[in-house]
């Protein structure tokens, strides 16, 4: 018998390792939006487990309108992306600190 | 038990791919990976009985979004060797981040909080239940006005993306709307007087 | 009787507007026929005044006149109070300042700042006459005011001079001190009254009089002992009693008319008459007497002493008034008022006579004051050496001259009283009858007898001083020699005040003294046995030996009391002390709260220091933030987690 607390531990290590991999990836624009998708893929887990365990729909319609944002995030992210290839002809993150203070 | 190795071999091969995409060198290759990571996720989705929304996982994410990463990587001419660089020396400080925000949430999800007598189990649906019928019912009734802002998200999206990489062509023609707006008639038609031509 | 009130009033501020706005296009003697023509009429009018409330027994007109605001429930109104009383300060004030204004024309004769001057004495006797006719505190208050500011005003009036601008700096400053005092009682009594109006306040006194108020918590302190106290603090800087004496002495600086007028018959005796007015309330407050008691015995004798070193002639004669207004503190102490008042009046034409005789020795000396250059001017000019002497018989209260039917009445007083301090009073007043013979025969000997101790272009010059010094000169010594015989029955033992000073029959020493009174020819015959008397027979001879017979003693004596000749000459080192503590502690605290408060600790520490602050904060700031997107995640993730240990551990979002 599964319990929730086996999804929600799976979501757990899931965005602990995207998050270890935005540390080491930390140059990588491209690999930095994966990981960002990898956590977003972590929180609808974690949703969806919560709104089968409760018999509550309304966790899936937050993961439906997650899914729009981040669709639309990775758009736009990936727009800006190749708009900053396109300029800089580089996509490292050291190179963009034009806002540096 | 069936649910239970199927649940374990999707856990893993999520977990898996997460590894990878985190870890290999080539993007593409980590685009393929985040791949794998959907699908085995969209598996883990369907035993959760939430079906739509893991049909709707491959097909946006693996089919639109996946496709338009692999295409973005692609296209662009990366120096692969040069993103890689320090790559080994952020992997402790990254095992330990991780590490510790682990430890701090499994206190909190673990099987204590969470576990199989915690929580009021799974309700066992009906045969003729509906996810993707309950999910519209909600979603266009109790949902309809955070559904639309969705929408035009999505909208705003569109345009956005569009707009930042579109490429001006010197060929292009286009006319300017508030000129033709701001228009006079006086502009358009001049009124000249000619003096008749002699007659021959 | 309100178009009389207005037209006493009016008169001298009309003529102090014109003279003082106008003063070119009118002229020097328009100005001064001006001036004294308005302060004559408002003479004649007090007479006319003093007739029907005094004589005629006309009822006490009170009324208000003019609302001049209205705040929350308190309306402050312009209005006269003409009773007994007022009726006699004004007829001494209007006369007074009449005779001084004539003298001036005379006194001032070569001044560039003539017009000025007639200016600012006519808004005097305005001022003086609203403290004087007011019925309400606050229009007493304006009227302290405006004759402290005129005040200032004449004597900074010759203001090139540096010594006359730190005198009348000082005169306004002292001040300060006592009108603080003075503004904290009215304060006092307009929370606890709630009125400001004289007869208002008067009525209630019976129902606050077991009150207590506390101000520093745990002791319970009577309300009226408090008003009467703050009260009197104003009456002692206005009257230089001690320890506000400080300014009088230098107010000499001003021209010698103003001497006359405002430092020795007038403005100084509004504490005076102040404390007569209030009455009803120091009546309530034992202690609040016997301090008055005791400041004006001190004031009395050790103020005398003083001008016994003096050598300036005016400031002798100032001396003379300090030691004079603490014999009429001490009246007010031993709630003898009507023996204050009687000395007021009294003295207010002795006093102004002496002043204006120094005034005319001094013109005749060609503004030389040192009395050691001085002397035998009796042949140059009899009728100021007559005046003087008179004066000076007056002051010292030999038998039969004013000063004499007043003093002592209040020595008479202070015997029978038994109030705290009386027994040390006793003493003190005695004593300065003698100092006061002492050094009133010095001035007189040094002055008017002797040998010549000026040069030949001094003699050469030396007369007689005009008419208009003169006149008034007699008149004053006509007042000094008549007043005193004339009003002493009614004044002190009649029922001359009527019901404007209560006196409560515990306190009341000259009800006392009135038994034994039998007209004023029996009170001369009855005080050539007392003591008095011989303290000041004695202090006439000690003055005719030293400074007669053997000019040498005086200077011996110095030399062998040098100790003590040096302290006087410091004038007990108030001046010094003030200088020391009040200016340096002062300048001190204020250098302090420059460097530390305002220098360091605004300046640096907030101004300046929070702009570093903040260019500080934003320089660190400035490089976290170092445009790096792979910071600003570590920083989100960082900032997770503190909050996802908070979450877990303390309980921190818990409920």
């Amino acid at each position: 018998m599964l319990a929730l607390a086996d999804y929600l531990i799976v979501s757990a290590i899931l965005l602990c390792l995207s998050v270890a991999g935005i540390i080491m990836n930390r140059k990588n624009v491209i690999i930095l939006l994966m990981c960002i998708e990898l956590m977003l893929l972590a929180v609808n887990t974690n949703f969806i487990a919560f709104s089968r365990f409760n018999d509550d729909v309304s966790g899936q319609v937050f993961v439906f309108f997650i899914l729009t944002v981040a669709a639309a995030e990775a758009a736009i992210g990936l727009a800006i992306l190749v708009v900053l290839f396109r300029n800089k002809k580089s996509i490292n993150v050291e190179d963009l600190n034009s806002m540096k203070g | 038990m069936f649910e239970q190795v199927l649940f374990y071999a999707f856990s893993g091969l999520v977990l898996f791919a997460a590894v990878m995409v985190i870890t290999v060198k080539n993007p593409v290759h980590a685009a393929l990976c985040l791949v794998l990571a959907f699908f085995s996720s969209s598996g883990l989705w369907l035993l959760l009985e939430a079906e739509f929304l893991a049909i709707t996982l491959v097909l946006v994410y693996v089919g639109a979004v996946m496709v338009l990463f692999l295409f973005v990587v692609m296209m662009l001419d990366i120096n692969i060797a040069e993103l890689r660089e320090g790559f080994a020396s952020y992997v402790p400080v990254a095992v330990l981040v991780a590490v510790v925000m682990l430890a701090l949430l499994s206190t909190i999800v673990g099987h204590v909080n969470f576990g199989v007598d915690s929580i009021q189990g799974v309700v066992p649906h009906a045969s003729d239940y509906s996810n993707t019928k309950a999910l519209g019912m909600s979603m266009y009734t109790d949902f309809i006005w955070p559904f639309e802002i969705a929408s035009v998200i999505l909208l705003v999206a569109i345009v956005a993306a569009i707009t930042l990489t579109l490429r001006k062509s010197r060929q292009t023609k286009s006319a300017n709307p508030s000129n033709q707006v701001a228009v006079e008639s006086s502009d358009r038609v001049r009124l000249v007087k000619v003096p008749s031509e002699p007659q021959e | 009787m309100q178009n009389l009130c207005l037209a006493i009033v009016g008169a001298p501020l009309l003529a102090a507007l014109s003279a003082g706005l106008f003063g070119k296009q009118i002229g020097r003697s328009g100005v001064h026929w001006l001036t004294s023509g308005a302060v004559g009429l408002s003479f004649f009018l007090s007479a006319l005044v003093f007739w029907r409330v005094v004589i005629g027994s006309e009822e006490t007109y009170n009324a208000n006149l003019y609302q001049w605001l209205s705040s929350g429930g308190i309306n402050f109104h312009i209005g006269f109070l003409v009773d007994e009383l007022t009726a006699t300060m004004m007829i001494v004030v209007t006369f007074v300042s009449w005779m001084v204004h004539i003298y001036t024309i005379g006194y001032m004769h070569d001044d560039p700042g003539y017009q000025r001057f007639f200016s600012y004495i006519s808004f005097f006797t305005f001022s003086m006459l609203m403290l004087v006719m007011s019925n309400n505190f606050l229009q007493l208050f304006f009227g302290w005011e405006a004759v402290g500011f005129v005040s200032y005003l004449l004597i900074g009036f010759w203001y090139t001079k540096d010594t006359a601008i730190y005198a009348n700096l000082k005169a306004f400053l002292v001040n300060r001190v006592g009108d603080f005092g003075f503004l904290l009682g009215i304060g006092a009594i307009y929370m606890h009254f709630g009125t400001l109006d004289y007869v208002e306040v008067f009525s209630q006194t019976s129902a606050l009089q077991d009150k207590t108020m506390e101000i520093v918590s745990g002791y319970e302190w009577s309300l009226m002992t408090v008003i009467c106290l703050l009260l009197f603090v104003g009456a002692m800087g206005k009257s230089a009693q001690v320890p506000l004496h400080v300014w009088l002495p230098d107010s000499m600086e001003g021209p010698t008319p103003i001497s006359a007028l405002i430092h020795a018959a007038t403005m100084v005796t509004a504490g005076i008459f102040m404390v007569a007015r209030m009455s009803p309330l120091f009546e309530l407050s034992e202690t609040a007497l016997s301090v008055v008691l005791i400041i004006g015995s001190v004031t009395a004798f050790f103020m005398g002493i003083l001008g016994l070193v003096q050598n300036d002639i005016k400031r002798v004669v100032a001396y003379s008034t300090l030691s004079q207004l603490g014999y009429m503190t001490v009246a007010l102490g031993v709630s003898a008022y009507a023996a204050g008042i009687f000395h007021l009046f009294t003295h207010a034409f002795f006093k102004a006579l002496l002043f204006l005789a120094a005034g005319s020795v001094i013109i005749g000396m060609h503004h030389e004051q040192d009395m050691r250059k001085m002397g035998g001017l009796r042949k140059y000019m009899p009728v100021t050496f007559i005046t003087c002497l008179i004066g000076s018989l007056a002051l010292i209260g030999f038998p039969g001259f004013s000063g004499f039917f007043s003093k002592d009445a209040i020595i008479e007083a202070v015997h029978y009283s038994s109030i705290p301090g009386a027994g040390l009073a006793y003493v003190a007043v005695l004593g300065g009858v003698f100092i006061t013979a002492l050094y009133s025969f010095r001035l007189i000997f040094l002055v008017f007898y002797g040998e010549e101790r000026f040069d030949e272009k001094t003699r050469s010059h030396l007369h007689e001083s005009p008419l208009v010094v003169t006149g008034p000169l007699v008149c004053l010594a006509i007042l000094s020699v008549v007043s005193g015989g004339l009003a002493v029955s009614s004044m002190l033992f009649g029922d001359y005040f009527g019901s404007s000073i209560i006196v409560y029959s515990e306190h009341d020493v000259l009800a006392a003294l009135g038994a034994h009174y039998h007209g004023p020819l029996a009170m001369v015959i009855h005080g050539l046995s007392q003591p008095p008397f011989w303290l000041a027979t004695s202090g006439v001879i000690v003055a005719w030996f030293c400074y007669l017979k053997r000019p040498e003693i005086p200077e011996r004596i110095a030399q062998s009391l040098a100790y003590i000749h040096r302290i006087l000459l410091d004038k007990y080192g108030f001046d010094r002390f003030n200088a020391w503590f009040f200016a340096g502690g002062t300048r001190t605290v204020g250098s302090f709260l420059f460097r530390k408060g305002d220098s360091a600790l605004i300046d640096g520490l907030i101004v300046n220091g929070s702009a570093k602050a903040v260019g500080w904060g934003a320089e660190v700031l400035r490089r976290m933030q170092s445009g790096l997107l792979y910071h600003y995640a570590f920083a989100m993730i960082l900032g997770l987690i503190t909050l996802l240990a908070l979450f877990v551990h303390s309980g921190f979002f818990a409920d």
